[in-house]
């Protein structure tokens, strides 16, 4: 049994080298389309993930992150004067304009953050320090976007909102899904890059940290008692929001979830188009099987082998393409995500579609004109 | 017949097949009543669309009869659950195709050890039988060649082998001359006739092959789906010479 299915998978090498093109195909279709899927989503929320605050609180009516409503500075007191508080920091972000060294204008969306701080700094710093946005007019920028904003070594001077800034370093991998990279900068500055006019004592968000002995539960508790205008959400929370803001109430994410659709329809139609072809060039065979006395489940066992070994096979080569894929969307524009997780749901995936194709064929070997297997 | 083996192996009474309902409703057999026996060649002849086919697959327990009464070793056949006719066919009935339905991607002796496999029998032994009956079929050099490496009447002299791997009493053929040149097909159809006469099998042929009349112990003639005739001993001899000379 085992030998009929490897032999009846390798001995067409043509034909096995087409079945296994479709599985791949269509495995990376898969693969590209929702990696697409989740470095959108994933890069939506990525100031918020990485913020390594426990609740992010906004003003109120704002669902997600890149909204620019300010609040007054009042309430960032009255935060750190509530039970359960270890920490809290004001946090900005807004859109503003960059004028690259060349003249050339791009938009860009600010992030303020207090230097030195243990949340809302910038991540994965590859050149400076994100202790370096101490220093007056520094900003930090990404490795991704050195060419869109003109910018290619610590020290170069750009003006934002019409102020001076300077290059103090640069991270790798903080990208933005819209078309304004992020730009770290002191809260200071960001206030003053985004709107000169406005009072100081603005504040986007307020970052805060629970004191060890408080749930995150409690301490928005304890916040929802002393604060109003505001919304209070924990980091898991408003993260899901804004992901869920950015996926499903805008084009941009319904086109990249819809993308992902098709591509898994796409994707498992080419498999089941592939397998079926190539358990349907046996059915012959498998009609003579029947004849000889093998039982349905014998031949279940034959075409669930055959299957198992494409899905392998084509999972295997299919990773080794998607791995290039991903690794080289690292330095792109957009962002394909695999974690170890879509890995195993894809080998799951791929073993389910196989099996299943195979299985739909198998209603034509159990139907089978006998005189199909008596005439030459 | 010279087997002194006179044992029926088959009993088919009052077998009816039709095809499809109402008026595109098709009769193809009608009442057929037949005896087979171990140790006898019975050839199935008749034009095309007589019901050669349909009454092969119904003795080979691949086909239902709509109506009539079908026993295989003493076994009721009809009202037998669907599960139960691979069982049927795996122990008692070999079958040989015109074709030859080799599996292109196995060897001759893998073709026949499939044949074991299918019967649940342990790899080794089933490697050893089909080395056995690979030789028994004059095939012995051949045994790791490919089907496409093979000739024709070498290809159905595997298929016979195969045929023969579960020891079934039963050979079903579906004329197995009908691709060969002579000298291959009166190879085939010898070893045919000596599985029935030397082993005592049962073997039924459907054939249009008038070379091998004269292997016949029986010939069973069919028309419309019914039994035209019957012709045993000399009257096969002297319509053999007829049908040659024609």
């Amino acid at each position: 049994m085992g030998l009929l299915a490897r032999r009846n998978l390798f001995h067409d090498k043509v034909r096995f080298a087409v079945t296994l093109t479709g599985i791949v195909f269509a495995l990376v279709l898969i693969i590209i389309q929702f990696g697409l899927f989740l470095g959108f989503t994933t890069t939506t929320s990525n100031n918020i993930d990485h913020s390594n605050a426990d609740v992010w609180i906004v003003f109120h009516g704002v669902g997600y992150f890149d909204t620019g409503r300010t609040f007054s500075e009042r309430k960032f007191y009255q935060v750190l004067a509530t039970p359960g508080v270890a920490e809290a920091e004001k946090y900005m972000q807004a859109f503003a304009r960059w004028k690259r060294p060349d003249g050339r204008i791009e938009n860009i969306q600010i992030i303020g953050v207090r230097p030195g701080s243990r949340m809302g700094q910038p991540w994965n710093v590859t050149v400076g320090s994100a202790a370096s946005l101490k220093e007056e007019d520094a900003v930090l920028v990404d490795e991704l976007y050195k060419e869109k904003l003109g910018v290619w070594n610590i020290g170069d001077r750009v003006e934002i909102g019409g102020h001076r800034a300077r290059v103090a370093g640069f991270t790798r991998g903080i990208r933005s899904f819209t078309t304004s990279p992020f730009v770290y900068a002191s809260f200071k500055s960001s206030l003053d890059y985004t709107n000169p006019t406005s009072n100081e004592s603005d504040v986007g968000y307020i970052l805060v940290k629970a004191a060890p002995e408080i749930s995150v539960e409690q301490l928005m508790k304890n916040l929802r008692g002393r604060l109003s205008d505001v919304d209070i959400y924990s980091t898991a929370e408003f993260s899901r929001k804004t992901r869920f803001y950015w996926m499903f109430t805008t084009g941009a994410g319904l086109a990249v979830l819809t993308a992902a659709l098709m591509g898994l329809i796409v994707g498992v139609a080419v498999v089941a188009q592939t397998i079926y072809a190539a358990t349907m060039d046996h059915i012959r065979e498998y009609g003579t099987l029947k004849a000889m006395g093998a039982t349905n489940n014998y031949l279940y066992r034959v075409l669930i082998e055959q299957a198992v070994w494409s899905a392998v096979l084509g999972y295997g080569l299919a990773m080794i393409v998607a791995h290039f894929i991903v690794t080289g969307s690292e330095k792109g524009g957009a962002l394909i995500l695999m974690p170890f997780e879509m890995k195993v749901g894809m080998f799951v995936l791929s073993n389910v579609m196989c099996v299943a194709a195979a299985m739909v064929s198998i209603n034509k070997v159990t139907k089978l004109d006998p005189a199909m297997v008596f005439r030459g | 017949m010279n087997s002194a083996k006179v044992e029926t192996v088959i009993r088919a009474e009052r077998i009816s097949k039709v095809y499809g309902e109402g008026t595109a409703a098709f009769r193809a057999l009608s009442d057929v009543d037949l005896i087979i026996r171990a140790g006898e060649l019975t050839l199935l002849m008749g034009p095309s669309g007589s019901g050669k086919t349909t009454l092969l697959s119904i003795l080979g327990c691949i086909l239902r009869a709509s109506e009539g009464s079908l026993e295989i070793l003493g076994q009721q056949v009809e009202g037998m659950p669907e599960k139960e006719l691979p069982r049927i066919r795996r122990e008692a009935i070999g079958f040989v195709f015109q074709g030859f339905n080799l599996f292109p991607a196995l060897t001759a002796k893998e073709n026949v050890a499939l044949a074991l496999d299918v019967r649940g029998t342990g790899r080794a032994k089933a490697e050893e039988r089909a080395e056995k009956l690979i030789r028994e079929v004059g095939l012995e050099q051949k045994g790791k060649s490919y089907p496409a490496d093979l000739s024709g009447g070498q290809k159905q002299r595997v298929a016979i082998a195969r045929a023969l791997a579960g020891d079934p009493p039963i050979v079903l053929a579906d004329e197995p001359t009908a691709a060969l040149d002579s000298a291959s097909g009166k190879n085939v159809i010898e070893l045919l006739q000596k599985l029935a006469h030397e082993h005592g099998r049962a073997v039924v042929i459907v054939t249009h092959d008038p070379r091998v009349l004269s292997y016949g112990d029986r010939i069973i003639h069919l028309e419309d789906g019914r039994i035209a005739g019957e012709e045993t001993g000399g009257e096969i001899a002297d319509n053999a010479i007829m049908a040659m000379t024609a």
